[in-house]
């Protein structure tokens, strides 16, 4: 048994703020709600199973839908870190085949940047966490444990900052086209390796934004899709796995969508190359490179040839990605990128992204995302869409 | 540029002994008596086979896997391999950020956190 077309995603929203000061963390996860509904042509009345993650204040469920004032019959609250919204569109179509749920909403919302977290503050010890008494006091912050694993891959692969520049030049072509997105100039290879250096090998622009906002999903079941009137986005495939440093077996090269890319790929029953659009969870731009190369879209080592010269830029390379400007230029709520993978998938294969940037006829599209810590321990999560 | 101040390391039952053992300037990590694999970082139950562990005295010689410096925080943050065999999370201290590579010999060097506490950095060898 597979998730393969057994629930659509039939509304998709990503809230237009970046600076949210004057509203709430649980009101812009309802305004998130809100638009989806509207865009799916559903009420609320209709939502019967309910999906978020660590970002939702309180006890998750219990809060959230208090405050929404909906009644479910599911509930789900796995915190994968950023990848969880990815991750919780496979379980919502789990759940909706188990006939837990017919209409399951996805919510994210959080005010990093009103509330002054970013990732270059260390984090503070628990005593509870496993690692916590092993590592906490040696600093590492989010970004240093990317760049650990971005020295390793450049050590191990010789690949390069300018390589790995090339990954926000990309973005950056595609953010020029968002007016929402928070960076919308263009920039160069030169501008991000001339970037003040954060943790080295990673420049200030090697990291994305730090942003309010918020983003929902509505995934529903097959015969609801259809009764509506937008365009049929089916679900394929979807995975999930978790990566650490395996009793002390470290190894920074690579992710968890070692194992994620070919569940995911096998359960769609396609191919990397058959992927026409891709959301690539875009932290840092070695993310999307390490991540590239895990979910087999290029040779392992030779991410940074592929990701060179445009070939992320649509219209212009291979493998478009992340044609709202990503987390690197556009959006990044609650630190955690993964909805607005899964919403700009979703435009893509709807034919609603940005003109300059809707890859002709989309068809087949990919959402992966990295939650937690590349360099320590993370989550992975892949899903695989359809316009039908 | 003066060095970061190294927080006091939080604690819990499993870590406890590792500590008490530094204060004596002893540097422990955990082998299983199953297996006979050394892991990082300690555990009552083998994260290979599940089986036993028992604290067992490391050399203390390793070799950098992996560093970033943090020029303007002051301190660079590290995984490195111990002879041993397992990778750990660590701080490279007494050295010029400039001048370490990947792959370059280091030994153990405890230094004090704020509270006292030695904690497990490395310096070149
Ligand atoms: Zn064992």
């Amino acid at each position: 048994m597979t998730i393969r077309g057994k629930a659509y995603i039939a509304g998709a929203y990503e809230h237009p703020t970046r600076k949210a000061p004057d509203k709430s963390v649980a009101q812009l996860h309802a305004e998130s709600a809100a638009g989806a509904l509207a865009d799916a042509g559903l009420t609320k009345d209709d939502v019967d199973g309910y999906f978020c993650a660590g970002d939702a204040p309180g006890m998750g469920p219990v809060n959230m839908l208090d405050y929404m004032n909906l009644r479910v019959r599911h509930m789900d609250s796995t915190d994968l870190g950023g990848c969880s919204y990815i991750a919780a569109v496979a379980h919502a179509t789990e759940a909706i085949m188990a006939g837990k749920c017919n209409v399951a909403l996805i919510t994210l919302a959080g005010r990093p940047r009103s509330e002054g977290h970013s990732g270059t503050a260390a984090r503070p010890g628990n005593p509870n966490i496993p690692d916590s008494p092993w590592e906490t006091h040696f600093g590492p912050s989010t970004v240093n444990l990317y760049a650990m694993a971005a020295a390793r891959h450049m050590y191990q692969y010789g690949t390069t900052s300018e390589q790995l520049a090339w990954i926000k030049v990309a973005a950056s072509h595609h953010a020029q086209h968002n007016p929402h997105a928070m960076l919308r100039d263009v920039v160069t290879v030169e501008d991000v390796v001339n970037s003040p250096m954060v943790s080295d090998p990673l420049h200030r622009l090697d990291c994305c934004v730090v942003s309010d906002g918020g983003g929902a999903l509505l995934v529903v079941k097959p015969e609801i899709a259809k009764a509506l009137k937008r365009p049929l986005v089916k679900v394929l495939g979807g995975a999930e796995a978790m990566k650490g440093q395996m009793g002390g077996d470290v190894d920074l090269t690579y992710s968890g969508a070692v194992w994620t890319g070919p569940a995911a790929f096998a359960e769609a029953g396609v191919m990397p190359s058959d992927i026409q659009y891709a959301s690539i969870y875009d932290s840092f731009t070695i993310t999307v490179l390490m991540q590239l190369e895990d979910l087999g879209f290029c040779e392992k080592g030779k991410g940074g040839a592929f990701v060179a010269d445009g070939n992320l830029i649509s219209g212009v390379g291979k493998l478009p990605f992340n044609t709202d400007g990503g987390g690197l230029c556009n959006n990044h709520p609650a630190n955690r990128g993964g909805i607005t993978k899964v919403i700009e998938a979703v435009r893509q294969l709807r034919g609603e992204a940005h003109p300059k940037v809707q890859v002709p006829n989309c068809g087949l599209a990919l959402a992966h995302g990295t939650g937690g810590l590349l360099g320590s321990r993370h989550a992975s999560a892949t899903l695989i869409l359809e316009r039908e | 540029m003066s060095e970061r101040k190294i927080t006091a390391p939080s604690s819990n039952p499993e870590s406890e002994p590792f500590y008490a053992a530094a204060k004596e300037g002893r540097f422990l990590i955990r082998t299983c008596t199953g297996c006979g694999k050394s892991h990082w970082y300690p555990r009552t139950l083998c994260p290979f086979c599940f089986g036993a562990t028992e604290w067992t005295e490391a050399s203390g010689n390793a070799t950098i896997y992996s560093f970033s410096p943090m020029r303007r925080a002051g301190f660079t943050i590290a995984y490195v391999t111990l002879a041993e065999g397992p990778t750990m999370m660590t701080n490279l201290v007494d050295c010029d950020m400039d001048s370490l590579a990947i792959g370059q010999p280091v030994k153990l060097a405890f230094k004090p956190a704020e509270d006292g506490t030695p904690v497990p950095c490395f310096t070149p060898a």
